[in-house]
């Protein structure tokens, strides 16, 4: 960790899982307080310009990012419970130039939640039960963006950052996928400007778990979950979504 | 049509879209068995990609001594700005031979020329010789991957179409049959033409040499028998020395189909005595291309196809949605830098999943190109209406408290409103997928009750 010795966090909740996933983000800070951590959410905190910037309006996003710089370049480390918005953040966010050295500070010292508990906080695994089948999304932007796993495409050593901290859970099965890293199909405003593969792709990547007996699709991003959880419902599969950190929250002692 | 348009259309016929879905998934699957054999993969990548990006950043100084050393080779060298001159100068030799019949094994960049169309209209008959692209060519499709013109078609339909163009017994689609009965009909085409024409994989500027790949062995059969050779290459499809050629042979056939290597690699030199080799160095925008730093490594491309097969997209709507000469993850990258308007679909055609650049062979970034193509593209379309409703985003997400407002408004829209409006056919989102059910708070409601540090 840094020279702090007990650094300060700073909570990104994203929109969206502000407004329809709160218990995610109660698990989240819930998870980084059990784990010794000193975790401040900005009450001033918005969205990161994803959304504008991946439909091509990158420059409107100016003021978004900007807000975001000010609400969050205080903080020794910035965690959140989306590899997506993470990614967009670090990489995508377009230059503030008068805001450089926060821009800078921000870019370099933000996580996602597993890659921070794994790479910052040190720690192998999570201790508990959680007596389950399970099936891994492994999101595109954690994963082939932010690197949170080896992926299926590159001959580079196996590794997951994630399920390395639930591979210790009592009773948990993790069911090994056909396709094991293809994308959901959410995709952001492809999810409405893409529709019909959108929702095909949703429906693939649902079967590929289901036909293998998963009780739970464990992911880390609820963008993708709330893709594949709002066709689930549609078509009444018997199948559960959960992000992790609700897992590793739940399970932690 | 735009391509969702046409990607709504290929999903209507479910069982057909699964099928073209998991065929390409298969050569996929190929891709990563054989890649994993080779330890030293992402190392060939890395230098493959070194290895390109050196020889675009000298292309000017590459492509003289291409000329030179091929001229010296007695290879007879031209220079194409476009399209256009380039069917030009193949119109012309044609017409010096008096030849009214060619055969031509696959070459993607006669496609984005249009030369069978503007030889046909002088009365040649053009033979595509790969076996894929001659059942197209009996369709009058163009082909629908770069690598497998033919994806697209299943054994019964290859069986219908040359039951009715070579007249195989009808139904019967064994693959042997229908290959035999190519192989036939070929093999009189090739005795007959007095040019062949080919693409080029990759020209050697040390040697003024170039190489052909192909699995059926089609371009050395039109070369040999043919008096006139014509070999067409954009200018990007340059390596600097002979010992680079291992480091790319090694990767364009895993990446492309699994196999370790193509069945025929034919390295073309000098004419045989007696005949002509002419060698036709094409732009068309390539220039344009290599000037736009955020997209010039697209021209690193060595058209192995792999980004197709990997895509979730182009697997799932089939090359034809793409309305280009090059389709897929490549072809969104390239199309819109030669019609933005045209192509302006192509690069939300994307989940920016990123797939494509790790498959990548010559580790194009083609997912972040897409990106930076949407910057683009809604830049120059100016302000419609999607860039109002995000310019009003972005007023939303500077002030917390017309977040927070919009947030609670449209929580407690969603809930009051009858599902016949949530879910009505115009809304896309409620077409195929439910909405999340709605918490009573958020979370920063939540926060203030449950923490008092602020």
């Amino acid at each position: 960790m840094k020279n702090n010795p007990r650094p300060h966090i700073g909570l990104f909740i994203p929109c969206y899982i502000d407004q329809f996933y709160p218990n995610v983000a109660i698990a989240t800070l819930e998870l980084l307080e059990k784990l010794g951590c000193k975790v401040t959410y900005p009450l001033g905190q918005t969205c990161c310009g994803q959304p504008m910037s991946n439909a091509g309006f990158e420059s409107d996003s100016e003021g978004t990012t900007s807000k975001f710089i000010s609400d969050f370049a205080h903080f020794d480390y910035i965690v959140a419970p989306s590899g997506s918005c993470v990614l967009h953040v670090k990489k995508h966010s377009p230059k503030v130039e008068k805001l450089k050295k926060n821009q800078e500070h921000v870019q370099s010292n933000i996580y996602e939640l597993s890659e921070f508990i794994t790479d910052v906080l040190k720690i192998d695994s999570i201790k508990g039960s959680f007596p389950h089948k399970i099936g891994f999304h492994a999101s595109c932007h954690g994963l082939r963006g932010l690197r949170l796993a080896s992926d299926s495409e590159l001959n580079e050593p196996k590794f997951n950052k994630t399920l390395q901290l639930m591979k210790d859970l009592e009773g948990m099965e993790i069911v090994e996928l056909t396709r094991k890293d293809e994308c959901c199909g959410f995709g952001g405003t492809f999810a409405v400007t893409e529709e019909a593969i959108s929702v095909q792709m949703g429906k693939d990547r649902i079967a590929d778990h289901v036909d293998k007996g998963v009780e739970i699709i464990v992911g880390g991003d609820m963008s993708c979950i709330m893709h594949m959880q709002g066709i689930a419902t549609r078509d009444k599969d018997n199948v559960q979504l959960m992000h992790f950190a609700e897992i590793l929250n739940r399970v932690i002692s | 049509m735009s391509h969702p348009q046409n990607a709504t259309v290929f999903l209507k016929d479910k069982a057909r879209a699964k099928w073209h879905d998991d065929t390409l998934w298969i050569v996929r699957e190929k891709r990563d068995a054989t890649i994993h054999l080779i330890p030293e993969w992402e190392q060939l990548r890395e230098l493959a990609s070194q290895i390109k990006d050196h020889t675009l950043s000298k292309l000017d100084y590459y492509l003289e001594e291409l000329e030179k050393n091929a001229t010296a080779n007695g290879i007879k060298v031209h220079w194409a700005e476009n399209a256009e001159e380039h069917n030009q100068i193949i119109g012309k030799i044609l017409e010096e031979k008096k030849c009214k019949a060619i055969v031509k094994s696959k070459s993607i960049l006669t496609e984005e020329c249009h030369l069978n169309p503007f030889l046909e209209e002088r009365g040649i008959e053009v033979v595509d010789t790969d076996l894929g692209e001659r059942i197209i060519q009996f369709l009058k499709q163009p082909p629908s991957h770069i690598v497998m013109p033919a994806i697209h078609l299943k054994k019964s339909d290859i069986s219908d179409i040359f039951h009715e163009k070579l007249h195989t017994e009808k139904g019967n689609v064994d693959p042997v049959y229908l290959t035999h009965a190519a192989r036939q009909h070929l093999r009189e085409k090739f005795l007959q033409a007095k040019v062949a024409i080919t693409g080029v994989n990759f020209a050697i500027a040390e040697t003024g040499e170039f190489v052909v790949c192909t699995n059926e062995g089609n371009a050395d059969m039109g070369v040999h028998l043919a008096d006139t050779h014509i070999a067409c290459m954009g200018i990007e499809k340059l390596i600097p020395r002979r010992k680079d050629l291992g480091v790319f042979l090694r990767l364009l056939a895993r990446s492309a189909t699994g196999q370790s290597i193509t069945n025929y690699n034919s390295h073309f030199r000098s004419p045989s005595p007696g005949k002509e080799l002419h060698l036709i160095l094409v732009n068309n925008g390539r220039t344009k291309q290599l000037a736009r730093e955020k997209f010039r490594n697209s021209l690193k491309c060595i058209r192995c196809g792999a980004c197709m097969n990997t895509c979730p997209i182009y697997r799932r709507s089939g090359g034809f949605s793409y309305g280009s000469t090059v389709p897929g993850p490549i072809g969104s990258i390239l199309s819109p830098g030669i019609d933005l308007k045209k192509y302006s679909t192509l690069p939300f055609a994307s989940t920016l999943c990123g797939s494509c650049t790790d498959v990548c062979p010559v580790k194009i970034n083609i997912h972040e190109q897409l990106y930076e193509w949407r910057q683009e593209i809604t830049k120059a379309q100016g302000s419609s209406l999607k860039g109002l409703s995000m310019k009003l985003a972005n007023g939303i997400f500077t002030s917390p408290l017309a977040y927070k407002i919009s947030g609670k408004m449209m929580r407690a829209s969603l809930k009051t409103l009858p599902n016949s409006v949530i879910y009505n056919p115009l809304n896309a989102w409620g077409k195929g997928r439910n909405l999340p059910e709605l918490p009573t708070e958020s979370f920063k409601d939540w926060y203030k009750k449950n923490r008092n540090e602020q």
